[in-house]
């Protein structure tokens, strides 16, 4: 008996593809790859490099519709992570953000964990070290059981990984809304630095070079995960609590600190992590990258169980693994480091130049498949699409009566989970860690020094999902312009973005609309406001028993500060400031929180974003830091101006604000409407003639609505007053709002 | 002053200590290696925060079967200067340089903030630069800083004055409402009798610059380098 034929594994038949996840007609296209059918390894192999999560086969034709090359851009998509420059001296960072949503749905703790583990490595992998953490989370609202137990899971899990590990979390977005009932999203983001002169790659280079395997060992944990990934749930998904993987932050970070160290040295050719899909996908990825060939013996990767056998050895999803091509000759230097730091270094394999993966177990080959075609030619397909008709009457804006109180309306946007400070979040995550944290969570963008020099980034993640499902093209736009103007409103020029796509089932034609369209919108406003995509994620089959979530493009946007002390915080610093307007109100109510909270609507044609306005508003920016001219500035977006402001005053010390409106908008509508292109500034009145020249030079309108003052937030339009109300009394509604609801 | 800070392999705020004693500072400083038993002739070790081993088990349970953890005992039993911080004050508490131990805070979650302190004793090494009853704002960050000790060892710790700092509002009253995990006491930060080794909770040396939000927690590390002498 052969060694394969002592597995056991069934006959291949097209039944049994079709367990793992393959289509007939995928079936029939490997069949003719091959000219043979796949023995049972090989189609567990394939079948996990054809899913949806490692293969993109239903977004790739769209998604090279988005602009990708800047002059600062280092490392565009296709790697672990993208890299942009931060000076001219190579200092650079690297970034991505990646999905991790199904398996938090399933096991919310394990899932979320995991997540913050996988995308901390593909970002050491590439060589930097990661000095910031972020997430943007999406539940369903918190008056359900099982969505404050999951919320919980979720925040806990990342509290668990990161604090362990040695990242600070610094902020990020939680959003609720019931469309995220079934499917919680749970989208990790990290950002590392690194010289431009080391960033490593994903190479298998070199004709005998050992491929040696290192952390932790392997087990039976998360097999076919990636194709758990790619499906919808359904009742039975809770079921599928094994496929999630178990994470090990400890273990994790000294896996950091040896490869960072190894990478200090020139004994590594090319190093590669096993995320989805596991050793599957980082062999394949290696050497169709370099167009070698590499042979694994598999039954030498070290494991954690006995009894396993080589397919589970491929599939495996054990955490905190990495696969790495060393010089021939130095296996001895990379185990020494590894033992250091007590880890686990096993050669496994060698490179070779056939362009095959051959995966032996004792001695015997039990699969070989070529690495390139697998790699690079996955299915693609062009999925239909069109506007369903659903649409005309979402876009249809209702008619609302004004409320007769709209301090009423105020405390009860303040008290809106999606509204109220996330405080109850980030003070679970350390975001302090590693000294770099110049701005604390709460403001429009955390701001990070790198290298305790004054040179540093700013980040903020945005999606405003409601607007992307009233307009995906629009809302994709919008995603886009707000994380920049974010960015650009704490003082620091954006560069350069990373997005998670989330959607529904791509195999639904209106589904398929959404996500075509949305990133049309994001492809223009990234060309618009030079801000290139370097890297992102897909994550689709976002439905429970059919019913899709919102579209939910997250995007990460990363700016460069030349000197952080330049950086504007959120918060009003001092009384008696001039609070100037930039921008206009338009009193456009359509998609906003006010009409779904208050009146129950989630309709209406999402606002529509200017990118010509959104760029200067940026120029502004940037511009108006650098002179050091604003003391404070925020950009208005949900719940409108009267948020804004409100927002502005919540900072412990209470400063108040006195705003005397005079327009003819509707009350309600104008402040709370959300139209694009505003930012509220708090200027040094001696400084004001200074801010205004600099709005004419960038064309921009600018009035000024009112001063700082203490303890009241008053706002009154024309003779009427609408909001006057105690500082104190408004922070502890907004302050406590998630904290309340979480006891 | 020469200073060492200790690297177990889950430190991870060894680097900011290294940062704020080498360089906010002005002091000569060097990395500790855990499986090392040479304190290269340092004045005063510094125990980081982190996971000193994964705490997985008792924070600084395993720590203190350490090599490096050895010599610091015998160090700090010859007069040597002990500053433990926040995963630091759990290994001295465990070693038995300090009494008490460091339960999971009373909400059972873990807790990242600015916090107000008490100075309570500006009569040590590491504090003669605060005033006494002066109220600083340093941050915490952890799971498990709910100190506890029993009633004769607060007793006693009251009696020789080795409470340092308390969680406090911020007019320096410490009560129940100011106090972040439960710790008995308000207790966020003790001395040992012969004044040479002390253990906190909250982080200084994330605070220690005048880019963060306070600088509270630089005199700290200048009470101790004048105290010892020989920095710039």
């Amino acid at each position: 008996m052969s060694v394969y034929e002592s597995f056991g594994f069934p006959e291949v038949t097209f039944e049994i593809a079709k367990g793992m996840g393959l289509s007939e007609g995928e079936f029939e296209g490997v069949k003719n790859l091959l000219g043979r059918t796949p023995n049972y390894i090989e189609l567990g192999v394939i079948s996990s490099m054809y899913s949806e999560h490692c293969s993109y086969k239903s977004s790739r034709v769209h998604l090279s519709k988005f602009p990708t090359e800047a002059p600062w851009v280092v490392q565009g998509p296709g790697e672990n992570a993208g890299v942009i420059s931060v000076d001219d001296e190579g200092l650079c960072v690297c970034f991505k953000v990646e999905s991790h949503n199904h398996p938090s749905f399933i096991e919310p703790f394990q899932g979320a964990a995991t997540g913050v583990g996988g995308i901390l490595r593909d970002v050491f992998t590439m060589g930097a070290r990661p000095v910031a953490a972020m997430n943007s989370l999406r539940f369903g609202r918190l008056d359900k059981p099982k969505n404050r137990q999951i919320f919980e899971g979720v925040v806990a899990g990342i509290s668990h990984y990161g604090n362990c590990f040695g990242v600070p979390t610094v902020g990020g977005e939680v959003y609720f809304n019931s469309c995220y009932d079934g499917n919680p999203l749970v989208n990790a983001f990290a950002l590392g630095v690194v010289q431009k002169d080391r960033i490593f790659l994903a190479k298998a280079e070199g004709v005998g070079n050992p491929v040696i395997y290192v952390g932790a060992k392997t087990g039976r944990d998360g097999i076919h995960g990636a194709t758990m990934a790619s499906e919808e749930f359904n009742e039975n998904s809770e079921s599928k609590r094994p496929n999630v993987q178990i994470g090990d932050p400890f273990k994790e970070k000294l896996l950091l600190e040896a490869c960072l160290e190894l990478m200090k040295t020139d004994y590594i050719v090319g190093i590669q992590d096993m995320g989805a899909a596991g050793l599957t996908s980082s062999s394949f990825e290696m050497a169709s990258k370099s167009g070698s060939g590499v042979r694994l013996d598999l039954d030498h990767v070290p494991m954690r169980e006995t009894g396993m056998n080589p397919y589970e050895v491929m599939l495996s999803e054990s955490q905190e693994r990495m696969l790495m091509v060393a010089k021939k000759g130095y296996e001895g230097k990379v185990k020494e480091i590894f033992d250091k730091w007590d880890l686990d270094a096993s050669v496994i394999g060698e490179v070779t130049d056939d362009g095959y993966v051959r995966l032996c177990w004792q001695g015997e080959e039990v699969a070989a498949l070529e690495a390139a075609p697998l790699a690079d030619e996955a299915p693609k397909y062009k999925r239909p699409y069109a506007r369903p008709d659903y649409m005309d009457e979402l876009q249809r804006l209702p008619k609302v009566e004004a409320p007769k109180d709209l301090q009423q309306v105020l405390v009860a946007l303040l008290t809106n989970e999606s509204i109220a400070s996330k405080n109850w979040v980030w003070t679970q995550y350390d975001h302090m860690v590693r000294v770099g944290t110049v701005q604390l969570p709460g403001s429009d963008a955390a701001v990070i020094r790198l290298n305790e020099s004054e040179k540093g980034v700013a980040i903020s993640s945005d999606c405003n999902s409601r607007y992307c499902l009233l307009n995906p093209f629009e809302g994709g736009k919008a995603a886009v312009a707000e994380s920049a103007r974010n960015v650009a409103v704490s003082g620091a020029r954006p560069r350069a973005l990373t997005n998670c796509l989330n959607f529904g089932n791509p195999e639904k034609s209106d589904i398929m609309w959404q996500f075509a369209t949305a990133v049309d919108g994001m492809a223009e406003a990234a060309r618009v406001l030079e801000t290139p995509v370097v890297s992102g994620n897909v994550s689709l089959y976002n439905e429970t028993e059919k019913k899709p979530i919102h579209p939910t493009p997250t995007i990460v946007m990363v700016g460069v500060f030349d000197d952080v002390t330049k950086r504007i915080g959120s918060y009003f610093t001092g009384m008696e400031s001039a609070v100037y307007l930039l921008g206009e109100n338009t009193g456009y109510i359509g998609g906003s929180e006010y009409l779904a909270s208050i009146h129950g609507y989630e309709r209406g044609d999402a606002p529509e974003v200017d990118l010509n306005r959104e760029k200067s508003i940026i120029d502004f920016m940037c511009e108006a830091a650098d002179k050091r001219l604003v003391k404070s500035a925020h950009d208005v977006s949900d719940g409108g101006l009267a948020v804004a402001l409100a927002e502005m005053c919540f900072n412990g010390e209470n400063i108040g604000v006195n705003v005397k409106l005079s327009s003819g908008i509707r009350d309600d509508a104008l402040i709370f409407g959300e139209n694009h292109g505003r930012v509220v500034l708090e200027i040094d009145v001696d400084n004001v003639q200074a801010v205004k020249k600099l709005a004419e030079k960038y064309n921009l309108p600018i009035e000024k609505i009112g001063r700082t003052c203490s303890g009241l937030i008053e706002i009154s339009n024309q003779t009427r007053k609408l909001i006057s109300m105690k500082v104190t009394d408004a922070e502890n509604i907004w302050k406590n709002s998630i904290g309340d609801r979480m006891k | 002053m020469k200073a060492g800070v200790v690297v177990f392999p889950g430190s991870n705020c060894d680097h900011d200590c290294y940062h704020a004693l080498k360089h906010v500072t002005g002091a000569e400083t060097v990395f500790l290696w855990h499986k090392d038993t040479d304190l290269q002739g340092v004045d005063l070790v510094v125990f980081p925060g982190g996971f000193s081993y994964g705490d997985y088990l008792r924070c600084g349970a395993i720590a203190k079967f350490s090599p490096i953890v050895n010599e610091v005992i015998k160090f700090a039993n010859n007069g040597g200067h002990v500053l433990g911080i926040c995963n630091g004050f759990q290994v001295l508490t465990e070693s038995g340089l300090l009494p008490g131990a460091l339960m999971k805070n009373r909400g059972l979650k873990f807790l990242c903030k600015y916090v107000n302190l008490r100075v309570d004793n500006t009569d040590t090494p590491f504090t003669n630069m605060y005033a006494a009853g002066e109220v600083v704002r340093i941050p915490i960050a952890h799971m498990e800083g709910n100190y506890y000790i029993d009633a004769d060892g607060l007793k006693s710790l009251e009696d020789n004055n080795q409470v340092v700092f308390r969680y406090c509002d911020h007019n320096g009253t410490a009560e129940d409402d100011s106090n972040p995990n439960g710790a008995v006491g308000n207790i966020a930060g003790i001395i040992n009798e012969k004044g040479n080794v002390l253990g906190m909770m909250p982080h200084p040396e994330r605070c220690a610059e005048s880019v963060m939000e306070t600088r509270d927690g630089y005199f700290m590390f200048e009470s101790v380098a004048k105290f010892i002498g020989g920095c710039r």
